[in-house]
């Protein structure tokens, strides 16, 4: 009995380590180690052995058992490995067919990342942002901002008005959210406020609906001086780092002293000239391209919410009006106000 | 405000060349848009001729030729077409070789058959005035050969400025010159209303002419001169070069001088034939309601009882400040002058002006209001002009009938506070330098100035601030302003609050998510809410409307931002775009007080009255086409209900909001079938769907879907920032899956609202994750298959747990005439 089992050791293990598919070692095992195969046979005749052979017999079986369903085991792993990357090399693809489009992203408007880009400039300089309605009344848009009625100011900015509601107009500018800020929030603010306004004009450069970044800052002690390093902190963020700006005189009814402010140009580095001589055309040969209205909040504006502490012998500061738009066209090239409202998707697909 | 250069340097000579006077003065607040040149680009081969003979062209009806003596050895043939050309007459000559205004070169040229060696000159040909009905004729003490730029500039530079609406003094020639003065240091010669004309004519003033202000409020001053033997004729050249090159058109020499007179002291004037004044009698009154009249500009127009009027005795003459009439208008036949030159309420000329859409070089200069004083610094240089230029003689006496002259304005300069608003420092005396030479008063008072403020600037510079911008412009922000910043800010914390961050991640998930952002138009025509079929008393069907928009497409103010999406997609696959996805973070505005709390920063009117109107910031967004594009490998699918569902669904778990509720709705944009309210724990957030065909095809569109959402509960809902943490590992979920045939008429909302419901606390989410209708369900069934998964916060569930709970679901869902498939 014992050298039966050797023989069917033997021959098995020959036969398994010749097997070289997966098929070949399953039939083996079914021949080694099914239900019909010997040496299950002997294993299961053993309890009718005598009780003195029973031990060896077992054992020797068991053995073998084992053995082989090891050596089938490492055999068919190693045929599987074969037979699938056999499987992998068939399994080719065109490599050159286009890749499966993913749903495709959309784009963020300039006016959007331009907001944004100020915003968090600003935010970085100590401002919080405020929000305010589109549809104004007279008195947040021009009077409490020193534009008496009858005043010419009030021409300046040809003004939308809302139909049965003489006092009732698409806001001018985003100033009017200076009172509104400093009706709720006693000084010292230092806010910025973006937004849609309205002017009654189109044409390349003028768009009947447009954007601006309004900034507010009212504090004890704040200067002119202090709006142009702001402003030259501004500019430097939004132009780059070797920009200057300079502040000329101008009027606005609610700031005095009012100025506009230029900053150099970032095309020709302020010189008026490129590189091969021309004139630059961006600041048109000036080195300077006219970028915002500012000036010291005007003391008439500051009564207007004085009973909120803001009292113009004891606080002061500054306020600035930037056109978006403006910001955008000219930091990625864009020749034509109404582009931004035609909303051509070619055009936005251009901004990620 | 043009300012040809010669007329300023005879006030004020800078000394320096054009260019830099135009960059001190931008520098120092006087915007100078550009520098204009008048005239011919350069003064040479312009000269004085005198016509010695003219005689008929042998072979043209229209032409002459002349025989013309320019100061050379030898009279030069020029052949002539002006009707008015004739021996003797002292002429202007462009010789060969001049350039002309367009820039071309004079040459010699033969006109049929005459060779002709120049060209007699026209007003315009030299842009002196737009006359080319004839050569003009100048005077012959003129010697021939004389260059004609001795007599008129030629190649006039002028300045054109922007003058801001509180500088009235610079819509003056001479309150420029001032300003040079000021900003150059230049020496300013004496003000040309020192001398006065001297009255030679018998009488008084007061003997022709009465004048009766009946409302002195808006007549401050009401002055009048009377001339008599006026010659009327065409100004001189000098004078009509003036004129031209600051942009006046040259008429005759009693208008020339208003004008003229005008545009050097700022203050307008109006001349009336004195014959043509009943009785020399004029009334200031104002309009009796319904009152017409007609102004020079030949058109009658109705007035308001606002409107003041000068008047004669019998009917209006004139509206104030305004226009004349025609009545008095002076003509070739006038002899007798009145000369007015009076003083109007700024404000109220503003708006007689607004209201009959009437503007005119006076009431641009009156509307800022001048000060009464300026009145007869006029008077006294049109009177010379007149009787040096019109022949005429001045009637001795000035009517003026005023209102007490406004108090002097005398204001304290303190210099700690100029130092602290500008935050440099300006010397004292260059404080008073500066103030003076722009014609302020000055006082010292130790560190403080006394200033007192003259009549040009006395509606302009009325506090210390005002001073201060003077002192600080003059001085040089350019040159002086140190660049600071704020060091009271430092400690105070700039930041986005949290809607302003969650706004931002809206707008980009829903960026992330393919739709690419669009800024619409705010306002539409008013026919929008019709072609998205909104009809009354749909609220979005009555917009709020401008009252004056610039065409009727921006007359409404919009109530969706459907309509915008529906423009911009139309325009988009007009240009070839096959598919679009767009979404636009904005708002629209609806009649109604916003429902919030109120104060300024909700938008509430002064007053904390609510504002009229509501601004609600939306999302919207509009799919045309496939979301993800065709290929080889599927896709393309069109857009559906179901597309924007998920598009919607994804932008609310982004933000951490509870699920949305949909319901069905009905939008009259959208399709009926195929549309939905969405809803948030009870908060209507808007709409969903697909948009109806009918609005499609208006739009020409084949197919679209969209949604509009509130922005504000959406927000409000949302956990964002805010979420706390949650053990998920230590005790896992059992997961199960349940399929449920329900009647196709019961909601897959309403399984799962009794999934739920029979699951209890144990059934954390009960997702529907498949559909299926067929024939061995039977007739009117569906079957709906949800993956369920069941945890506990404290243990692992049992399986007895997991089957408590599913037997409760099976009992719920029996409830709704549900039974569990095997």
């Amino acid at each position: 009995m014992l050298e039966q089992i050797e023989k069917i050791r033997a021959e098995a293990t020959g036969a398994i380590s010749g097997a070289s598919s997966t098929a070949a070692l399953e039939e083996l095992r079914v021949k080694y180690l099914g239900r019909k195969a010997e040496l299950t046979q002997i294993l299961r005749g053993i309890a009718q052995l005598p009780p003195e052979e029973r031990g060896p017999v077992g054992g020797s079986a068991n053995k073998a058992r084992k053995e082989l369903e090891a050596l089938i085991a490492a055999g068919a792993e190693r045929a599987g490995a074969a037979e699938l990357e056999a499987r992998l090399v068939a399994d080719r693809v065109d490599v050159t067919m286009p890749g499966a489009p993913p749903r495709p992203v959309g784009h963020q408007h300039l006016i959007t990342r331009t907001t944004r880009l100020i915003e968090d400039i600003m935010v970085g300089l100590g401002y919080e942002v405020a929000e305010g309605p589109e549809i104004e009344h007279d008195y947040y848009n021009f009077t409490a901002l020193n534009h008496p009625v009858g005043h010419p100011a009030r021409q300046l900015q040809d003004t939308f008005y809302i139909q049965s509601h003489p006092d009732v107009l698409l806001r001018t500018h985003t100033s009017p959210m200076q009172i509104r800020a400093m009706e709720t929030q006693a000084p010292p603010i230092f806010i910025v406020i973006p937004g849609k306004v309205y002017r009654r004009d189109s044409d390349a450069t003028h768009s009947p609906m447009f954007h601006q970044m309004e900034g507010l800052a009212i504090a004890e002690g704040l200067t002119l001086a202090d709006l142009q390093g702001t402003l030259l902190a501004m500019s430097r963020a939004l132009f780059g780092d070797t920009r200057e700006v300079r502040l000329r005189p101008h009027y606005f009814p609610f700031t005095e002293p009012s100025v506009e402010v230029d900053v150099s140009c970032f095309q020709c580095e302020g010189t008026g000239v490129l590189a091969d001589g021309s004139r630059c055309n961006l600041c048109k040969g000036q080195g300077w391209i006219e970028i915002l209205g500012a000036g010291m909040v005007d003391p008439n504006v500051l009564g207007f919410v004085a009973e909120n502490g803001y009292d113009a012998e004891r606080v002061q500061g500054f306020a600035f009006g930037l056109g978006i738009e403006r910001v955008a066209m000219l930091r990625h090239s864009v020749p034509d106000l109404r582009r931004f409202f035609d909303n051509d998707v070619r055009m936005l697909e251009q901004f990620a | 405000m043009r300012v040809p250069y010669t007329w300023l340097r005879e006030y004020c000579d800078p000394g320096m060349p054009i260019e830099e006077l135009a960059d001190r003065l931008v520098m120092t607040g006087t915007e100078v848009e550009r520098i204009d040149v008048v005239g011919p680009p350069a003064p040479d081969n312009f000269v004085i001729g005198k016509v010695t003979e003219a005689v008929q062209h042998p072979d043209a009806d229209r032409l002459r030729v002349c025989t013309v003596d320019v100061g050379e050895n030898d009279p030069r043939t020029i052949v002539c077409g002006a009707p008015n050309v004739g021996a003797g007459q002292t002429v202007a000559v462009a010789l060969p070789g001049a350039r002309m205004p367009g820039g071309e070169k004079l040459r010699k040229a033969k006109l049929r058959g005459v060779a002709s060696e120049g060209m007699i000159l026209a007003a315009d040909e030299i842009e002196v005035g737009d006359d080319h009905d004839g050569i003009m004729v100048l005077d012959d003490a003129l010697a021939a050969g004389t260059p004609l730029a001795e007599i008129v500039p030629l190649a006039e530079p002028v300045l054109e400025i922007e003058v801001t609406p509180n500088r009235s003094d610079c819509f003056g020639v001479h309150g420029v010159a001032r300003e040079v003065h000021a900003v150059t240091g230049a020496p300013l010669g004496a003000d040309p209303w020192t001398d006065d004309a001297p009255a030679t004519a018998p009488g008084n003033a007061a003997d022709f002419a009465k004048v009766t202000v009946e409302v002195p409020d808006l007549c401050p001053r009401f002055t009048a001169r009377v001339f008599r033997d006026v010659k009327i004729g065409p100004s001189p050249l000098w004078l009509r070069e003036r004129l031209a090159a600051a942009g006046q058109r040259p008429i005759s020499n009693v208008v020339d001088i208003t004008n003229y007179v005008m545009l050097l002291t700022a203050q307008p004037l109006h001349a009336y034939d004195l014959d043509k004044v009943p009785g020399g009698e004029l009334i200031v009154r104002t309009a009796r309601a319904g009152e017409k009249m007609t102004t020079l500009d030949d058109v009658e127009r109705e007035l308001d009882t606002d409107t003041v009027l000068v008047c004669d005795r019998d009917r209006p003459s004139g509206i104030a400040g305004l226009m004349g009439g025609q009545v008095s208008e002076v003509s070739d036949a006038t002899t007798n002058l009145l000369l007015e030159s009076a003083n109007w309420n700024g404000p109220n000329i503003l708006q007689t002006s607004r209201r009959l859409s009437l503007r005119s070089e006076a009431s641009s200069r009156f509307e800022k209001q001048l000060h009464p004083d300026l009145t007869m610094r006029a008077q006294a240089v049109a009177s010379k002009l007149l009787v040096e230029l019109c022949g005429a003689t001045m009637v001795p006496g000035t009517i003026d009938v005023a209102a007490p002259a406004p108090e002097p304005r005398i204001l304290r300069l303190r210099g700690a506070r100029v130092t602290g608003i500008l935050g440099m420092e300006i010397p004292q005396a260059d404080q008073v330098a500066s103030l003076e030479r722009l014609g302020f008063g000055v006082r010292v008072d130790g560190s403080d100035l006394e200033v007192t403020v003259p009549a040009d600037r006395y509606y302009d510079v009325t506090r210390e601030i005002d001073l201060i911008e003077e002192v600080g412009r003059l001085h040089g922000f350019d040159r002086h302003l140190p660049t600071t910043l704020p060091s009271v800010g430092a400690g105070k914390v700039g930041r986005l609050n949290r809607t302003q961050r969650l706004r931002r991640r809206a707008e980009d998930e829903l960026r992330d998510l393919g739709f690419d952002q669009i800024v619409g138009w705010s306002f539409n025509n008013r026919g929008e809410a019709g072609r998205l079929r909104i009809e009354e008393p749909d609220p979005r069907a009555n917009p709020v409307l401008v009252a004056n928009p610039l065409s009727d497409e921006g007359a409404a103010m919009r109530t969706t931002l459907l309509g915008s999406l529906l423009d911009v997609a139309a325009r988009n696959l007009a240009r070839g775009a096959e598919a679009v996805a767009l979404f636009e973070a904005g708002a629209v505005y609806l009649r109604g007080a916003p429902p919030a709390e109120g104060g300024p920063l909700a938008g509430d009117f002064p007053g904390d009255t609510p504002a009229p109107v509501t601004e609600p910031h939306r999302y919207g967004a509009l799919a045309v086409g496939p979301l993800v594009p065709r290929s080889w490998r599927g896709g393309g699918h069109p857009v559906d209900f179901f597309a924007l569902k998920g598009v919607l669904e994804a932008l609310a778990a982004t933000l951490g909001c509870p699920s949305l509720d949909f319901e069905p709705t009905s939008e009259p944009f959208l399709h009926p079938g195929r549309s939905a309210a969405v809803s948030l724990g009870g908060a209507p957030l808007g709409w969903l769907g697909e948009v109806h065909p009918l609005v499609c095809r208006t739009w020409d569109i084949a197919a679209a879907a969209g949604f509009e959402i509130d922005a504000a509960p959406l927000l409000a809902a949302a956990t964002l920032g805010e979420e706390a943490f949650e053990d998920v590992t230590t005790f896992p979920a059992a997961l199960r899956d349940l399929a449920v045939v329900v009647p196709a008429a019961t909601s897959a909302a309403t399984v799962r609202a009794a999934t739920l419901a029979g699951g209890g606390e144990l059934l954390r989410a009960a997702d529907v994750f498949d559909l299926y209708e067929g024939p061995q369900l039977g007739e009117g069934q569906k079957s709906l298959a949800l993956a369920l998964e069941f945890r506990a916060v404290d243990r692992t569930l049992t399986d007895e747990e997991v089957d408590a709970a599913r037997a409760s679901i099976e009992a719920e869902l029996t409830k709704i005439g549900g039974t569990l498939r095997a």
